[in-house]
């Protein structure tokens, strides 16, 4: 087994555990960090590709792993905003959870 | 089974196992600790790849900074004591999700074994721009975001701006305008502080060496600025340096330098070099370095700003 091969299944298993992570912890933040993973696992899957255009007689492809480079940041961008709209949703409400059940509790809505 | 086979094998199980962790883990904190060393172990299997840049990447960006950012944000979220955490889901959602896992996994495996022999590839058409017209850089990675790919890369720092336009919308109305809390509540130890002093300068230098070194070897705009970022929060941990007020002219111009720049040399390219960002022939390093200078500023600006977050009203 080539270690792309070896690292494209890693890929495909981080974006499995990433998904269940995702829909089982109840905590936002939790939820924010599975998704980190399965977001690592798209990126180690895609870079699979890059190192499959050796084959056509270069070192590595470098059009994907500038994708890649461009992906990280990008996600990082947006946990990032998750991360301030999770902590103001808390302040604002008392509640740390996603579950829209907690909401729709009678003398609970908001504030 | 070769010695190096062995450790891609240790590796890929290290690798999945620690994710295992931060998906399984108890609390919060011992997640994202996790996440970080997930983040470094990662960055050791896209070296394995052939992929250095992508590494510092994800080491920098993907473990360190994202790690701070989840700590603060745990931590932020103890402070506010009335916080009501969901109830877990039942048992029937959890076998669910595991079902839904391990079929999407199982999918993205099977294809990842049957890809076709020969794969399609833009690596020529790079490897072209990358020696051709418009470059003369050695590494091929920072010829396709600077060059090849120049409109994606100057985009992506649009996408900073906005996530931080969107990170400061998120504080309230009567904060605006002031600067974000400290990343750290309590005073720092004396160990914080030498920390802070003796390591914020070797990382600054070691920051600018990897951008500077970007266009012959792994290294770039992305990775340097994401290390110094990595310094400047690191010096306000340590409360050598509080974050700025939003409003600030000098915090503003640094944030929009990187795509501002980028975007007029892209716009003096349509004149210079007959089509949007287009460099001229001799002067291409040059004016790709310049521009790649300003993006670090502006990358090491940003950063600190979205791990901060929004403007706090408490702070006098």
């Amino acid at each position: 087994m080539t270690p792309s091969v070896l690292a494209g299944l890693v890929g495909a298993a981080l974006v499995g555990l990433g998904l269940y992570g995702l829909i089982s912890n109840p905590h936002p933040l939790r939820k924010l960090l599975a998704f980190n993973l399965v977001g690592s696992g798209v990126f180690l899957v895609f870079g699979i590709v890059a190192r499959r255009g050796a084959a056509a007689g270069f070192a590595f492809d470098p059009v994907p792993q500038a994708m890649v480079i461009t992906g990280i940041v990008v996600a990082f961008a947006a946990s990032a905003l998750a991360v301030a709209l999770i902590l103001r949703l808390a302040a604002a409400s008392g509640k740390v959870t996603l579950d829209p059940r907690a909401w729709t509790k009678p003398g609970e809505g908001g504030q | 089974m070769s010695v190096l086979a062995a450790l891609d094998l240790g590796l890929a199980l290290l690798v999945v196992g620690v994710a295992a962790w931060t998906v399984s883990a108890r609390n919060l904190f011992a997640a994202v600790v996790g996440y970080v060393a997930y983040g470094l172990l990662l960055a050791l299997v896209w070296v394995r790849l052939y992929a250095p840049d992508v590494a510092l990447t994800e080491a920098a960006v993907g473990g360190g900074v994202t790690g701070v950012l989840l700590v603060t944000a745990g931590k932020r979220l103890d402070a506010l004591a009335s916080a009501e955490i969901g109830a877990p889901p039942g048992r029937g959602l959890k076998i669910f999700a595991g079902a839904l896992a391990a079929l999407v996994a199982g999918a993205l495996a099977w294809v990842v074994l049957t890809l076709p022999s020969t794969p399609p590839s833009l690596a020529p058409a790079a490897a072209e721009a990358a020696s051709g017209p418009g470059a003369g850089l050695g590494n091929p990675i920072t010829a396709v975001l600077i060059s090849y790919r120049s409109f994606d890369t100057m985009l992506e720092k649009v996408v900073l701006i906005l996530a931080v336009l969107g990170v400061w919308s998120v504080g309230a109305d009567a904060a605006w305008g002031r600067a974000p809390a400290p990343l750290r509540k309590p005073e720092p130890d004396g160990a914080m502080i030498l920390l802070a002093q003796v390591l914020a300068p070797v990382g600054l230098l070691i920051g600018l060496h990897i951008f500077w070194v970007g266009a012959d070897a792994p290294g770039g705009a992305f990775q340097g600025g994401a290390l110094l970022a990595a310094m400047g929060m690191v010096a306000m941990m340590a409360r050598l340096m509080a974050p700025p007020r939003i409003d600030s002219r000098k915090l503003r111009l640094a944030l929009v330098a990187g795509p501002a720049v980028f975007l007029v040399v892209g716009v003096a390219g349509l004149m210079l070099a007959g089509h949007l960002f287009a460099y001229p022939q001799n002067f291409a390093k040059p004016l790709i370095l310049f521009i790649e200078a300003f993006m670090v500023v502006s990358i090491a600006v940003a950063l600190p700003m979205l791990v901060s977050g929004p403007p706090d009203g408490g702070a006098k």
